[in-house]
């Protein structure tokens, strides 16, 4: 670019060309207008959760009550610290990144060459977090039973409150499941442990469990039904739905897995791309190629993506975990 | 490239670091901070901040997205070093996501509000 530019006459004359007006290289630039492309994507996918949860404020499944879970924990319920911890894990990997960047102005190949290499086992490391977090969120805990009205019926316990599993009072043979063909996501049903003539039986039978609806009370709770209520609602079953998936979820509001798989679904890929492109840089930094050229610029052009994936990160857990 | 012009000071020049490492450990230990505050706040739900409503919004949720900002600031001009660019270049790349943003948020929102009314309060169910 530089050899095509005249300094002659225009040198100090911001917008008349012959210098950077905007004291940044072309790659640079052009990174950073991607970035703010990809940011309005990302605004325009978090923007449709809202519209969609605005549009039911008052099913919609409480963040705490889903995401309960911390590997090796089983049976606790510790809402939020898995999550903290995967924030946790992006951020510092955002902060190894940055030293790898101000390394690479100082020239360092060694150092910047070690702090990429933990930037990729930190975004590694984020990326099997999430891949745990989708398979326990897939798996899910209770099981639910949704009604021909297309809502779900949570159970619980009349004492305490607490959530119960259908696995607790169903105690009817759980049932042979077919061998799941290649298709096995066409028929739903195929995989429910119970029918649904079996899971009003033993509702009906078991005066400790009460349904719990979607709705929230006056005092920003689910709705529990008193027993006469929960029976009757219960003959309006129609599927046993356990985890969750693209049609339906145990959690409640069908739109959440969706939004749920689609925007983290984006954001992990957007952390895949991210490491491989840091896998590449990475290379580079070891073969010598930016020594050669005496700067580093690549590592900081790669650098401002994967603050950017971390950035989205900080809007992802707020709007789906905190708020 | 100005390189060796990095910007120190944070909290509009309260914290004023001797290194760039310097300013990177400083920022990342406010950025543990304040997404500690969240977390424990999730976790605790404080019943004043559940109950009192700010524009029809939890008191909670406004202080959970007041924070996220707070956080893409600091991860914008520290981590990206938006701090160390021309003001012109910084501008041209948040001011249209400051005002495209909010103003899509406000829209989408407001129209999903509506048709919550609609399902809530309305006679018509389908047609609206």
């Amino acid at each position: 670019m530089e050899a095509t530019v005249t300094h002659a006459d225009t040198e100090g004359k911001v917008w008349s060309g012959g210098n950077k007006p905007l004291n940044a290289s072309y790659g640079k630039m052009m990174m950073w207008f991607f970035i703010v492309s990809d940011a309005l994507t990302f605004s325009g996918f978090l923007a449709a959760y809202g519209f969609s949860r605005f549009k039911f404020m008052n099913t919609w499944p409480i963040a705490d009550e889903v995401f309960t879970h911390f590997p090796f924990m089983h049976g606790h319920k510790l809402p939020m610290y898995y999550v903290a911890l995967m924030t946790f894990i992006l951020i510092m990997s955002s902060v190894t990144m940055v030293l790898a960047v101000d390394a690479g102005h100082k020239l360092k190949q060694t150092r910047v060459a070690w702090y990429m290499f933990a930037t990729i086992v930190g975004g590694l490391a984020f990326v099997g977090s999430q891949a745990w977090e989708w398979s326990t969120f897939i798996r899910g805990e209770y099981g639910a039973v949704e009604t021909t009205g297309g809502s779900i019926l949570q159970f619980v316990n009349a004492k305490t409150g607490e959530q119960v599993a259908l696995s607790e009072f169903v105690h009817a043979e759980a049932a042979e499941t077919e061998e799941p063909g290649d298709l096995w996501f066409l028929s739903q049903n195929s995989q429910a442990d119970y029918t649904v003539a079996e899971v009003q039986e033993a509702f009906e039978a078991d005066a400790n469990v009460l349904v719990r609806l979607q709705d929230l009370d006056e005092n920003g709770k689910k709705t529990i039904l008193n027993r006469a209520e929960s029976i009757e609602k219960l003959e309006g079953a129609k599927y046993i739905v356990q985890g969750a998936n693209l049609h339906r979820n145990e959690y409640g509001s069908k739109l959440f897995a969706d939004f749920f798989f689609f925007i983290t679904g984006f954001h992990g890929f957007h952390v895949f791309s991210g490491v491989v492109l840091n896998i590449i840089i990475f290379t580079n930094v070891i073969v010598g190629t930016y020594e050669k050229r005496k700067s580093y610029e690549m590592v900081e052009k790669v650098g401002l993506y994967w603050h950017f994936v971390d950035l989205v990160w900080v809007f992802v857990f707020t709007f789906f975990y905190l708020v | 490239m100005g390189h060796d012009t990095h910007k120190l000071e944070i909290f509009r020049g309260t914290v004023k670091f001797k290194s760039n490492v310097q300013k990177i450990w400083g920022v990342l230990i406010f950025l543990s901070i304040v997404t500690t505050v969240e977390v424990v706040l999730g976790i605790y739900k404080p019943d004043f901040l559940m109950s009192s409503k700010v524009f029809g919004m939890r008191l909670l949720n406004w202080i959970f997205i007041i924070l996220t900002i707070v956080k893409a600031y600091y991860i914008a001009w520290d981590f990206m070093h938006l701090r160390d660019e021309k003001p012109s270049f910084k501008y041209s790349l948040v001011i249209p996501l400051v005002i495209l943003i909010p103003y899509l948020a406000f829209i989408l929102l407001t129209e999903g509000d509506y048709i919550f009314e609609v399902y809530q309060n309305g006679f018509i169910k389908w047609d609206f």
